[in-house]
């Protein structure tokens, strides 16, 4: 944690939060699928301030060849921030933080894919971070899950992600920036909507009853994550009109 | 559930994981059971007949044993052709396959890199090695017409019921359709009428999804026979 005086900042004004949210409210959320025409399946989601872009490929030949496993598919999963995303330019390139997402975030999603229908083959998963503004493995995940579905791969559920933290002895839904920089404690977890849960991460100090506490709202806002992406899913093929079109989700609570 | 989507006649878009029935008996293609239930296990069009199969609306042809289909020679090796039949995993199709009896030396001169084949699925092994057959009569090297790739999920809409689609339209634009179930077609005809059967197939790809497919491809061809005419 950054040396500073905690009680400098003040994150809750007449009850609401620097944002102007409640403590148990998500925030503004935008799903897009079949974005990106090369890709098998693609989804932009926005969540606050995240701007995130995932795309499927497969499955497909496993390149190089030593990697690949003749009973099912490997899952391989990038996750990668621009150098951009954040106020101080990232030095571009994959880094021990970025290695460590991309390996929860493959492991939050693997248990749900059938790889058995599909021997010697890879899954890709890119995952790039356009704008961050804390949470973007949670953005990454939803985005990298609607754009599985819309690849088509066989899964056995959906998975949804969202995290809980805690500022100011509070815990609080979905924490942005600045509530993820001088908070006390982020848990970002991930979970089928029937509540299995596949990530569980946390940064920080929580008591045992602050953390059923963050859990229990975590997944809350998984469940209605797991709407929206749903949601986003349904409404691409609602329609009867020739062109291929878009449809967009916005969704604040 | 909360959003149900599109909730026309026996049709109904869902995703992964969705609950389609109480009874196990029910379970078709793209589905599963856990705890006696039936699940989806893909994003697609769920159809309710005496058994619930959801069918994709994307993904990759993954071949089956006895499917048609239309491929690529992409490499030429001792005994075999290596095949591109647009799917994860390549065909091989072996010189004995061939309807006529060739020696190893000379199988550039009847199948060269590049060259297109109607060809047929024989076997499909657990490593899911692919092996091709071209000893049927309607099986052979494309020597004229026009290949279009449509994704293989709207083959089945583009066959139609029993046939149906694929029977009206073959009759209705006078050519000779080959269906590949990789999503490969093949049209021969003459050049007007390659041209509207072309536009027709891309037609069918795009509206797939969608209910009355065959009244409206009927209504669309009557349209463009008048304006042609």
């Amino acid at each position: 944690m950054i040396a500073m005086d905690e009680t400098d900042i003040s994150f809750f004004k007449d009850g609401l939060r620097l944002d102007g949210r409640r403590e148990d409210q998500l925030r503004p959320i935008k799903m897009e699928v079949g974005v990106l025409a090369r890709a098998d399946g693609s989804c932009y989601i926005e969540m606050g301030g995240n701007k995130v872009i995932a795309a499927v490929y497969g499955p497909r030949e496993v390149h190089p060849r030593h990697l690949q496993d003749v009973t099912r598919a490997i899952v391989r999963y990038r996750y990668n921030m621009a150098s951009f995303s954040v106020e101080e330019r990232k030095r571009p390139g994959p880094d021990r933080r970025s290695y460590e997402l991309s390996k929860v975030s493959r492991e939050a999603l693997e248990p749900v894919i059938l790889t058995n229908y599909f021997p010697r083959s890879v899954i890709d998963v890119f995952v790039e971070v356009l704008q961050a503004d804390a949470g973007t493995r949670t953005a990454g995940i939803n985005a990298a899950a609607v754009a599985l579905a819309d690849a088509g791969i066989p899964m056995k559920s959906m998975i949804s992600s969202c995290a809980a933290g805690k500022v100011a002895d509070t815990i609080v839904l979905d924490p942005m920036k600045e509530e993820d920089n001088f908070g006390q404690a982020d848990l970002p977890i991930a979970m089928t909507p029937n509540g299995d849960i596949t990530l569980m991460q946390m940064d920080g100090r929580l008591s045992i009853d602050e953390f059923h506490k963050a859990v229990e709202m975590a997944m809350k806002g998984a469940q209605d994550i797991y709407q929206m992406q749903r949601k986003a899913l349904v409404d691409k093929y609602s329609q009867l009109e020739g062109e291929p079109h878009r449809e967009e989700v916005q969704a604040c609570d | 559930m909360k959003y149900l989507g599109m909730d026309r006649m026996d049709r109904k878009v869902v995703v992964p994981g969705d609950l389609l029935s109480e009874d196990a008996k029910k379970s078709g293609d793209g589905t599963f059971i856990k705890d006696g239930k039936v699940y989806s296990l893909l994003y697609g069009l769920a159809n309710y007949r005496d058994k619930i199969n959801v069918i994709p609306l994307s993904g990759k042809y993954i071949p089956a044993s006895g499917d048609n289909v239309i491929g690529i020679v992409k490499d030429i090796t001792f005994s075999n052709w290596i095949v591109d039949i647009s799917s994860p995993y390549d065909g091989l199709l072996h010189i004995s396959e061939f309807p006529k009896r060739i020696e190893s030396e000379e199988m550039s001169k009847y199948l060269r890199i590049g060259s297109s084949i109607m060809t047929k699925v024989k076997d499909v092994d657990p490593t899911m090695k692919v092996e091709l057959t071209l000893n049927d009569q309607k099986l052979g090297p494309i020597k004229t017409g026009q290949v279009v790739e449509i994704s293989h999920t709207r083959v089945p809409r583009l066959i139609g019921k029993g046939g149906s689609m694929i029977s009206m339209l073959k009759k209705e634009v006078n050519c000779n359709i080959f269906v590949g179930q990789n999503g490969r077609i093949w049209i021969n005809g003459a050049a007007g009428d390659m041209d509207l059967a072309l536009k027709t197939v891309l037609l069918i790809e795009r509206e797939a999804h969608t209910n009355g497919l065959t009244d409206r491809i009927v209504e669309f061809l009557k349209k463009e026979k008048v304006a042609r005419s």
